[in-house]
């Protein structure tokens, strides 16, 4: 029955070879305007989150400074000094903060074998790599609670210091270099990762111990600056004000007196970046259903053009002896065919396309990547479309008499 | 010859006693929305196993239309008709089917073979329709092919043949499942009158094999060596003898 099936099926796409490459035109044209049309957003949405994300995930930097307004019977132009105690104390108070760390940078010598490097040391707790996106080349690992908790002496290096000290070809994993004389473990590398703002220095120039540590070692009591990230970038402002409120009423500042407590508000630029990338993502959905819809009226046009031919044939099978239910079984049959074939060629064309897509332009783009799911969906959308313009013509004609569908 | 054709026979015989086709008043009217037209006025008609009938009449008189009808591809507007004893009018659409697929063989002026498939395939597609097995229908296919004189012509496609080469695959594909009767509405219509006599020719053996036959025919010369004349005049059939008796 399968075999009689198949034979049958294929002479009639030997029948009808103009309708059927036709058919499969419109499909593999429909999948491959829309499979590229998303794979080249996806790509591009992807490129966009990676430059504007390399100096962290939706993040703000505050930095305490001067007084500018005398508050409660204090003179202005003190400075404000904020301790981890101080942030421990305020963060519960804070709604809607995420992630907090504070930071402690200086300049440090670092010595190993014997030859002595600059290097820009900063003393942060664990969840500074979350927010700063930083992220350890496999086989090492960011700082943990428990390096914070003992005071360790464990470093994570920026991807061209290890580079400028160990060389290319060796793991600093596991070595030890000496920072003013005291040994630290190196336990981690940054991943290379493309930053085009910094506030420091850039993250691969730097080198990250324990905040405890650092102050350890250095008797530092007053943090540089500190990392705070809200729940939500449209939170930021709320968090900010909420966190300046706690600290100006901890440490006596006015609230209003913004060069006390200055603030870096980089989900500025993410607020954008998200509109931004809702109306791409909107842009590509119209377009592409939009495809789909020209798609889908090729293919069910090709569908009709064919109907008074079908019909004809549909007449002549009838007269033989064909029965309607083996007609129609045949036509849904052949239609899914037809549609995986324009699937397939579809998406290996796509796949194609974005495999030869020069590098050079990836920079700009990003890499195009090529959604399985999207080519079946639209695959899968084309083909019912062209199998309803279809299959109701051709369920008209099965119920036609024969000599009537004949004549057509 | 298929089992289940043969279990199909075997429930329905085609009643010794009983005709093959059996019309009593058929009519048929087209409505074409504005007019009416009566193409058949009340038709009688009884075809016997052997006969072979040549049915005759000016355009335009209804003779087309009563082979439709005889062939079960189209239906009456009144009347009874019975085929191989079988009532048509209570048969569902697969029941009808299933007559044209094994009781009829029909033969079209305009040869209605598919145009893209060989004409092996195109005399298969009865037998495919039928449940016919590969191997039976491989057998029967060649076999029909060389009857009709076109064993070295199998893979061609219709398009690659002469007309009366296209009417024979036609004919070989009308007799693929071993219908009762053939019938044949003006087969030699399209064809000039060397190849019109060659198919006249292979009609005329058919009949000597023992098939019966209906042909729709204006050429007087082969209507006289049928067995019997029917003759139709607007919807009507106005004279109906046997071959020997006509002027
Ligand atoms: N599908 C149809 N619709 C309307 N009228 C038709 C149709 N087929 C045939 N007729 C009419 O029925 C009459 C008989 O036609 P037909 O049986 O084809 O005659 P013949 O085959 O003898 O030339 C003619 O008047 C013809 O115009
Ligand atoms: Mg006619």
């Amino acid at each position: 029955m399968l075999r009689d099936a198949l034979l049958q099926l294929h002479r009639d796409l030997k029948s009808q070879k103009l309708r059927t490459l036709l058919t499969v035109f419109g499909l593999v044209w429909g999948t491959v305007a829309v499979t590229l049309l998303l794979a080249f957003g996806a790509g591009l949405k992807k490129n966009l989150i990676k430059q504007t994300a390399g100096l962290g995930d939706r993040i703000c930097i505050s930095w305490p400074g001067l007084t500018s307004i005398p508050y409660q019977g204090l003179g202005k132009g003190r400075r404000v000094r904020i301790t981890d105690e101080d942030l421990e104390t305020v963060r519960p108070r804070v709604d809607g903060l995420k992630r907090m760390s504070s930071e402690y940078t200086d300049g440090w010598k670092m010595v190993y074998n014997l030859k002595t490097y600059p290097v820009d040391v900063s003393g942060v707790s664990p969840e500074f790599a979350e927010m700063r996106n930083l992220i350890p080349v496999p086989g090492g690992r960011f700082l943990n609670p428990l390096d914070v908790s003992h005071q360790r002496r464990v470093v994570f290096l920026g991807n061209k210091v290890a580079e400028d000290i160990f060389g290319k070809g060796t793991d600093p994993v596991g070595k030890t270099v000496l920072f003013n004389g005291s040994p630290f473990l190196v336990i981690g590398v940054l991943t290379a990762k493309q930053q085009d703002s910094s506030y420091n220095s850039r993250d691969s120039d730097l080198a990250w111990i324990p905040g405890t540590t650092f102050r350890a070692l250095t008797g530092r009591k007053y943090l540089s600056n500190f990392v705070f990230q809200p729940a939500s970038a449209l939170e930021s402002k709320a968090v900010t004000e909420s966190l300046r409120a706690a600290l100006s009423r901890r440490l006596k500042f006015d609230p209003a007196d913004k060069e006390a407590f200055s603030v870096w508000d980089t989900t500025e630029q993410f607020q954008f970046f998200e509109v931004f990338m809702l109306a791409f993502s909107l842009f590509l959905g119209i377009v592409g259903s939009l495809t789909l819809v020209v798609g889908g009226i090729g293919v069910s046009n090709i569908m009709n053009v064919i109907v008074d031919e079908r019909t004809k044939e549909i007449g002549v099978k009838m007269a033989l002896g064909a029965k309607s239910g083996a007609i129609l079984r045949q036509f849904v049959v052949e239609t899914m065919i037809v549609t995986a074939i324009g699937g397939a060629v579809g998406f290996a064309i796509s796949l194609g396309i974005c495999a030869v897509f020069p590098s050079s332009l990836q920079e700009f783009v990003g890499k195009p990547e090529v959604s399985p799911a999207v080519a079946l969906i639209t695959t899968g959308i084309l083909g019912v479309i062209g199998f309803l313009a279809g299959f109701f013509p051709a369920r008209s004609a099965s119920r036609l008499d024969p000599v009537v569908a004949m004549k057509m | 010859m298929s089992s289940r054709q043969e279990m199909t026979r075997e429930t329905t015989p085609p009643a010794s006693g009983r005709p093959i086709i059996e019309m009593v008043g058929i009519r048929k009217v087209y409505d074409t929305g504005k007019v009416q037209v009566e193409a058949l006025k009340g038709v009688d008609l009884r075809i016997e196993k052997g006969e072979f009938v040549a049915i005759v009449g000016p355009s335009g008189s209804g003779k087309s239309t009563l082979m439709n009808l005889v062939g079960c591809l189209d239906t009456p507007s009144g009347g009874d008709y019975f085929i191989g004893g079988e009532k048509v009018a209570g048969l569902s659409r697969d029941q009808l089917a299933d007559v044209r697929n094994r009781r009829v063989g029909f033969v079209f002026q305009a040869f209605n073979l598919l145009p893209q498939i060989s004409a092996f395939e195109n005399v298969e597609m009865p037998l495919v329709f039928g449940g016919v097995p590969p191997k039976v229908r491989r057998a029967k296919v060649a076999e029909l092919l060389e009857r009709v004189g076109l064993g070295d012509r199998m893979d061609h496609k219709p398009t690659e043949l002469s007309g009366g080469q296209m009417q024979r695959v036609a004919i070989a594909r009308a007799l693929a499942m071993d219908p009762d009767i053939v019938l044949a509405d003006e087969p030699t219509g399209n064809l000039d009158t060397t190849s019109g006599t060659d198919i006249m020719g292979v009609f005329l053996d058919l009949w000597k094999q023992g098939s019966t036959l209906v042909v729709i025919t204006h050429d007087m010369a082969l209507a006289r060596r049928a067995s019997r004349i029917v003759e139709i005049r607007d919807g009507r059939i106005v004279s109906d003898r046997p071959a020997e008796q006509a002027a």
